[in-house]
Formats: C-alpha cells, structure tokens, sequence
C-alpha cells in the first residue's frame, strides 16, 4: 500500500512564484524516504501540502488512500509533522505542549498525558516537562518537536531537517530513535541537507530541484550508478614518492596519505591485490567524499544546466 | 473513538489551553478592568453622577453600571481573541491545530469559548466592583445574562477577524483604538440617546453597541432606549455573519496558510 501518492503537484504563489511544477511521487508504506534538494527547491511546500499548511493550486494528494481534498480529517489523522522550525508556544510548559497536540488529535485528557510521559521519557525530556519551553536547548526543542510529532502515534512521518544545527552526539541517538520508530512500521520522510545522513537511513530517496522531480528511485540503484568513488586511505608506513597502482588513479596527500580513485567497472578488493601487490599496508580507509554527496551535486548541477541551457 | 467525541475532546482542549493562558497573566488581563471600572464609579458616578441627578428615570451611577459591564465585556472578549490567535501565528504555533484533523468550526469555537470565558470573569469582576457603589436590583437574569454572553461571543469573533487578517502587532490595536473603544463610548455606556439632537439619535442607532448597552440595560434596569427584539435580533444578526465569515477565512487559509 502506499504510505503517500502524489500526482502533478503544482504550487504557484501569490506573487507569481513557481514553487511545484506538476510534480509525482510515491512513497511506500513503512519506506524511509528521503526528499532531497537545494534550498528554494519545492521540499518544504511539498511538504506543507501534505500536511495542509500551504494550499495547493493544481494535483492530488492521498495519504494511505485517503484524498486529501475529500477527507482531509482522515489525511491528517495518519500525519505526524516535525518541521524545519520551532512551531511551538515557547511560553507553554513542555508537557503541555505535548498533551495539547493530542487533545487536538481528539484524545482524552487523561490519555493525553499518559501518551505525552511516554513520548517525554523515549526523547529523554520528561525532567523537563514542567520547564516553559523557551528554556530548553536547540537539541531539546528538536526532540520536543519530534515527541509531539509522535504522541497521536501517526503512520507517517514526516522530518523536515530533523537534525539542523544540532550536535553530531544528539544527532546520532535522533538517528537511532527514528530507526526504532521506522522498524516500528512507521513511514517515515525526511528531508535533510546533511546527505550522510539521508545516505545511512534511507532506503529510496527523491530529488527535487526549481519544482521538479529530478530523481526518484531505490538508494541503493541511485548510489549504484556513481561512476568513481575516491578513498582516502592512511598508510601504515610513509611513502616518498606517488606509487604506481596499475589500473588506478593515485593522489599523495601526505607521506602517510594517499586518494585511491575506484571506477564503476572496478572493485576495492581488485584495488586492496594491488596495494598488496605494491607492499603497501593501509591502517584505516574512508571515502573523501560523502557518495550521496556527490551524486547530488552532479544531479543539481545537470539539471541546472538543462534549465538554463 | 467517535468524530464528535474526537471534536469535543480537542474542543476542550483549545478552551483549557484558552483558559489558562488569561488566567496565568491575570495581573494583565483581568485585575486591569477592575481598577479601570472602580475609578469610572468613582468619578462619573459618584463625583460627577451626583451632580447630572436621574437619566431614564433612575440614579446616574445605577444608569451608567450595565454600560461599564458591558463594556469590560466588550473590550475583554475581543483583545482575549485578537491577541491569542495573532500570537499563535506570529509564533506559528497555529500550525499545531491547522495540521491537526480539528473541523475550523471547533477552532473558532475553542478560541471563541476562551474570549467569552475572560468577558465573563471580567464582567463578573466589574458587577463585584459595582456592588460597592450601586444596589444591583436585576430586572431580569435571563436577559441580562443571555446578552452577556451573546455581547461577548459577537466581539470575540471580531477578535479572531482582526487576527487573521493582522500582520504586525500594530494591526491588533488599530481596531480597539480607532473602532471598538469610540462605539463603544458612543454607544450610550455614560448617556441615554434621548439626550441628543434628533440627527445623532439617528446616527447613533448605526452604531451595533448601542444595542448590545441597550439591551443589557433593560436586562438589569429595565429602562431601555431601543425596542429590545430588535436589540437582539440585531445582535444575533451579527454573530450569524461574524461567525460566517470567520469560518470562510479559515476554509480558504486567509492569513494562515499560504
């Protein structure tokens, strides 16, 4: 069953701004999706679209089969939305917060609260709850977000920059908490300008760039069809002189430090025989460049052309 | 779960959310009017009001104590809604409710509810005050009350117009200081129209918080410059658009949504 259809989105502005351009997508029930693009890219109003913060002009929306133009209560049932920024009422007390969204959601008080102490404790913000939520820290906030976000237990998700601005210790147990909800079988999209991130959670992944679909497939297809990779690998003992690795591109950064770059057609393991072969020993290896990255800047790029072209 | 049990769970939950927020900052919202009534009674109507005798027939502070209710009434029930809602999409925290699968009649009526809460608690603060000054004999309590309360719905619903439409923190005062506080003054609160020219009589009946004083007058007094149906009807015939066109405001997402 699919989690979200999307079918010719359009979106223009009052001041003639167009944001979607006829836009289609799908997202599969339990996927975890990742919606990619550079800023002003049409993320954020698809996004308030789905969740019906921003009308539409043109196309149909529906969200586990339902429409959103002929049962948008039972769309917005199914939706759990963190957003880029804090939507809340900083003077409130963070389990109100909480226990307000679900009285919205038409649960009662008393569950309310019982929903909102368990969301709390998951995200580590039940010490807080009585704090006004002004005084907590931008990690809190976000997790505070996210609590409040889960507390009517949506089957989807959606993350609009989950992570921005917050440190990389509360970045990663954000990581594993949303894994946890996902294998849960929560859908779950997510937006993100950290592409590593997108990269190690996201099994399909689309790309919107000036209010289009550039791309959208299976992570796994997309990464597949980098043409080179480089790695960087830290030697066990220091080199001197560039080594000759047949077949291979080789860069020295340092005496201890070399850029291996691997083709599609090749293998690391064919580049590890050579290495051998040379009587190199590599201690560590990583790549230089995130592969989403990479692929992300080329795609942007390409269709940038394209549209100026 | 029901969708009306759903609707009156998040009904209840925007009007304790209402509720709390006026109560927490009582010191501004609700001790103010007190003091502003006790020193009207002070001055109007026991410094000044001994001098101006009767008007319609009875003592000048017993005649200007329905205006004053009426009028905390008035102001309160107003810049309650004007000011939550304005703030909730300055903070845009209104998004939780515009994401959230809650029908625009509850959110009108949550936000209403929380308006008419304060004019009432407000007002019933203003009659304590009035009790020191005046012996209160009510005509009829289910007038007086009903116009209480109608007062105070069909001005929290231009409170939430007002805050749809506001921009800036500027465009929720205009209303109140160029509209609101000179209808008001010049809705018969401190006179009876009976008073004046035969032209600003006329003029006077374009004014709607006439009617609303009128009614509560009689209510309380039962002395009255207007034919009281019609009071009410009119009135009713403003909820009945207010609350229309506050509903199509959200329907459409004006100054909500983009």
């Amino acid at each position: 069953m699919l989690a979200l259809a999307i079918r010719n989105l359009h979106k223009t502005y009052k001041n003639g701004f167009r944001a979607l351009e006829g836009i289609d997508l799908e997202v599969e029930q339990g996927d975890f999706f990742a919606l990619l693009g550079p800023n002003g890219a049409g993320k954020s109003t698809a996004i308030g679209i789905i969740s019906s913060l921003v009308n539409k002009s043109e196309g149909k929306v529906s969200v586990f089969g339902y429409d959103l133009d002929t049962d948008p209560e039972a769309v917005k049932s199914c939706i759990g939305l963190v957003p880029q920024e804090f939507n809340f009422n900083q003077w409130e007390p963070v389990a109100e917060i909480v226990v307000n969204q679900a009285g919205y959601y038409g649960i009662p008080r008393r569950e309310a609260w019982a929903r909102a102490e368990q969301s709390l404790r998951q995200l580590d913000l039940w010490d807080k709850r009585k704090d006004q939520a002004l005084s907590l820290s931008g990690g809190m906030k976000r997790r505070l977000m996210i609590a409040r976000a889960l507390v009517h237990r949506p089957r989807l998700l959606i993350l609009d920059e989950p992570t921005a601005g917050v440190d990389i210790e509360i970045r990663r147990s954000m990581w594993s908490f949303i894994t946890g909800i996902n294998q849960q079988g929560t859908t779950i999209i997510l937006t993100t300008h950290y592409l590593e991130e997108a990269e190690n959670l996201c099994r399909h992944i689309a790309i919107i760039n000036q209010g289009k679909i550039a791309e959208h497939t299976s992570m796994s297809r997309l990464l597949h069809r980098l043409h080179t990779q480089t790695f960087v690998l830290n030697l066990k003992d220091s080199l001197e002189s560039v080594p000759e690795l047949a077949g291979y591109r080789v860069a020295l950064v340092d005496a201890n430090t070399i850029e291996v770059s691997v083709d599609r057609e090749q293998s690391i393991n064919g580049m590890f025989r050579v290495l051998s072969k040379c009587g190199i020993e590599v201690a560590s290896m990583r790549n230089k460049q995130n592969r989403l990255e990479q692929m992300f800047i080329d795609m942007v790029d390409a269709s940038r052309k394209r549209v100026q072209g | 779960m029901n969708r009306y049990t759903r609707y009156r769970n998040a009904l209840q939950t925007i009007l304790t959310k209402e509720i709390l927020r006026f109560s927490r900052i009582w010191i501004q919202t609700v001790l103010p009017p007190a003091i502003t009534t006790t020193l009207y009674f002070i001055i109007f109507g026991n410094l000044i009001g001994q001098r101006i005798g009767e008007m319609d027939g009875v003592r000048y502070i017993d005649f200007i104590v329905p205006g004053l209710i009426l009028m905390a009434v008035i102001t309160n029930s107003y810049s309650n809604v004007v000011s939550s809602f304005f703030s909730s999409k300055y903070q845009r925290h209104v998004e939780e409710l515009l994401i959230s699968p809650v029908p625009n009649w509850v959110i009108l009526a949550g936000y209403v509810g929380g308006g008419v809460a304060r004019g009432v608690v407000v007002g019933i603060c203003v009659t304590l005050v009035s009790m020191f000054f005046t012996d209160l004999q009510v005509q009829s309590y289910v007038w007086t009350l009903a116009v209480f309360v109608l007062t105070s719905i069909l001005f929290a619903l231009g409170g939430f117009i007002n805050a749809v439409y506001a921009r800036s923190f500027d465009d929720i005062s205009i209303v109140p200081t160029f509209i609101l506080t000179p209808l008001t003054y010049l809705g018969g609160v401190f006179y009876s129209i009976q008073m004046l020219p035969e032209l600003w009589q006329k003029i006077s009946l374009a004014n709607p918080v006439l009617y609303m004083v009128n009614a509560f007058r009689f209510g309380l007094l039962g002395v009255t410059d207007i034919p009281i149906l019609v009071a009410l009807g009119i009135i009713l015939l403003f909820i009945v658009a207010l609350t229309g066109f506050s509903l199509y405001l959200l329907k459409h997402g004006v100054g909500t949504k983009s």
